[in-house]
């Protein structure tokens, strides 16, 4: 049974991405100038249209010029600090088939979900290297990872971590509610690829394949209350990346617009090798992702753009130049590893392999404050 | 003493500058920008504090001795959070002084005027000193100095934007009525903006993100702190009168024809018929 269309799978059936994706290949350098210019000169806001334009291969010529376009924005908005966050997996039991993932349902691999204790655990590892920030990442399983499950996380944990999200399953309303109760601030759904064919493709089975089930979680979520919103693309998984940029844009307005009290992050991971042995069939080449990045800091400015350690050093530390904001470091895609580094399966592998402290260095010496605690515990029961 | 200071809950301030030190890179700069700046009033995110790291460079560490702390509430979004965020501070610093800030919109950080006027009805109550950021409105700032507020603090634009002393007739109006000192806070981007705050009667000003952000912050902050020491002056002085544009335009284009008539205009004349 697949679930019911929610607000934006409507607003996104009405936009002509097409039309738009095909404006991304075809612009000109004097369209270029012209987007470009505006932002300059007006300081206008940008529409879709705008976007595509700067999404296309005219504007990777003027890369350079998008990108100082988009420090400014950025440095304007957020100043010159950049929040640092870790992932902390909780568990990598899986009960979907995706299959670009290390977790899918099916794959040899070692499975475990840590109990309350062991999070804990990994949670006071984490808080003594630094964060204040946690997102607690799990596969789909909603036997092993249920809502009482995640709600005795939220409930052991918020005590010391002032912020708390889940990159988990979707969930229903009444969970989002709870959650949000107990204390939680964020929750992250990636929409993976926006293009329906695509999605119905490597989302073999499992709860995960109902697209509309996915796009309709962050709506449900906002209005349980969660005040942090994350969404994104996994770049690499449709043939036509810039559609799926622009769907993101276009899902991150939609959520601004309609939700004004959440505040809404993205990013665009790419795929990176797993235990799946999913090989991405249109790579998105580095200065497109930057490009890409650039373009959404300027499409819209008031949104975090978060990156994690799937990208290489060099590659992180020029983006936090241009548009990055919210940064994971010191990653571990595995569950327990943290404590136990290599006792699991990761889910992917890490390419930027510097400690927090490291990653907190290269901010200070690029100019930028590492912040690590910009939240406050939202439960009364955790002063 | 100082001839002319700036008082605020009994407490005297030379300065009329006060910095926020959010967007800065790094602590270490924004304690150069607070000294160059001369303010005696720095305020801080209590939820960028960290209670477990004071002492180990957190933000409140750089805060240069001798420079009062006044916390904020920033990123409440209700009158409820703000109370309590106001209370973790109170007992994580010592100080009863707060900033309220109330602002469920991440876009704009618009304060809302509802939550705020609640919120700060509670503060007083229990005992805070407290300086409301809030929209640049008259009636609300009666209200809000009703409730108790040390201070009202009205927006010159959204926070962080850089655009100026958009609301200048609200101020103005709200600089006449008030009976507790205005402190313009939020939006002032270059050194002008501040004075001319100032020169039309504003109390004192708050900048963060106009130094934070600007290729020198050290430099910036001396410049606010130049402006608005200006622009204080510049009211005590008193300024002239200012003309309209059309007053000093040449003569009477629709009655001057009278200069040439020749002749005396007898008065009455017409009742005469």
């Amino acid at each position: 049974m697949s679930t019911p269309k929610g607000r934006f799978a409507h607003e996104l059936e009405r936009l002509d991405l097409a039309a738009l994706s095909a404006t991304a290949q075809r612009a000109t350098d004097g369209e270029v100038t012209a987007v470009l210019h505006r932002l300059r000169a007006d300081g206008d806001r940008l529409d879709l249209h705008d976007l595509a334009v700067l999404l296309s291969p005219a504007a990777t010529r003027r890369l350079e010029e998008l990108a100082q376009a988009a420090q400014a924005v950025t440095v304007q908005r957020f100043g010159r600090a950049v929040r640092l966050f870790a992932p902390l997996y909780v568990s990598n039991s899986c009960l979907s088939t995706c299959t670009y993932c290390g977790f899918a349902k099916g794959l040899p691999i070692a499975r475990r979900t840590l109990s309350v204790d062991e999070v804990q655990a990994e949670a006071r590892l984490l808080s003594g290297r630094g964060f204040r920030h946690l997102l607690l990442v799990a596969g789909e399983h909603r036997v092993e990872v249920s809502q009482d499950y995640l709600l005795a996380v939220v409930e052991r944990l918020r005590s010391f971590v002032p912020s708390l999200s889940v990159e988990t399953q979707t969930w229903s309303d009444d969970t989002y509610a709870r959650l949000v109760a107990a204390g939680l601030e964020g929750v992250v759904h990636y929409q993976e690829t926006y293009d329906r064919a695509r999605y119905a493709q490597v989302h073999a089975a499992g709860w995960k394949r109902d697209y509309d089930r996915r796009l309709s979680a962050c709506e449900l979520a906002a209005v349980a209350g969660v005040r942090r919103l994350g969404v994104g693309a996994l770049l690499g998984l449709a043939e036509d990346w810039r559609a799926d940029v622009l769907a993101v844009a276009a899902h991150a307005a939609f959520l601004v617009r309609r939700f004004w009290r959440t505040e809404v992050t993205v990013a665009l991971p790419r795929i990176k090798p797993s235990a799946s042995g999913y090989r991405p069939a249109v790579p998105v080449g580095d200065a497109e992702y930057v490009q890409a990045l650039a373009a959404l800091r300027l499409y819209e400015p008031e949104a975090g753009i978060v990156l994690s350690t799937r990208e290489p050093a060099p590659l992180r530390d020029g983006l936090v130049r241009i548009a990055v904001t919210h940064m994971s470091a010191g990653s571990s895609t595995e569950p327990g590893g943290y404590s136990h580094p290599g006792a699991a399966q990761e889910q992917f592998a890490v390419s930027d392999e510097r400690s927090p402290a490291d990653v907190a260095a290269m901010l200070a010496a690029a100019g930028y404050e590492p912040v690590w605690k910009d939240a406050f515990p939202l439960h009364a029961a955790a002063q | 003493m100082d001839a002319d200071p700036f008082v605020v809950a009994g407490r005297a301030f030379s300065s009329r500058l006060l910095v926020g030190t959010g967007k800065f890179a790094s602590h270490a700069l924004m304690r150069e920008a607070v000294l160059a700046s001369g303010t005696e009033i720095v305020t801080v995110a209590l939820r960028r504090v960290d209670l477990d790291r004071l002492g180990e460079g957190d933000i409140v560490d750089f805060v240069p001795p001798g420079v009062a702390l006044l916390p904020n509430t920033s990123g409440a979004v209700d009158a409820a959070e703000a109370v309590r965020l106001a209370r973790l501070g109170r007992a994580g610093t010592g100080s009863d002084l707060v900033k309220l800030e109330v602002t469920p919109d991440p876009r704009t950080l618009a304060p809302d005027p509802v939550e705020t006027l609640y919120a700060a009805e509670r503060l007083v109550a229990d005992g805070f000193t407290v300086l409301p950021y809030c929209s640049a409105d008259p009636v609300l700032c009666h209200r809000l100095e009703e409730a108790g507020c040390a201070t009202v603090m009205p927006l010159g634009a959204w926070i962080g934007s850089n655009r100026g002393l958009r609301t200048r007739d609200a101020i103005e109006a709200i600089v006449a009525q008030a009976g507790v000192p205005v402190v313009v806070d939020a939006g002032l981007g270059v050194p002008s903006d501040a004075a001319e705050a100032m020169e039309i009667g504003a109390d004192a000003v708050l900048v963060n993100t106009a130094i934070a952000v600007a290729r020198d912050p050290v430099a910036m902050a001396q410049a606010f702190a130049l402006a608005t020491r200006a622009g204080r002056l510049g009211y005590l002085a008193g300024r002239g009168t200012v003309r309209a544009a059309t007053e000093a335009a040449a003569s009477s284009p629709l009655t001057g024809f009278l200069d040439r008539v020749p002749g005396p205009v007898p008065t009455g004349a017409a009742g005469a018929l």
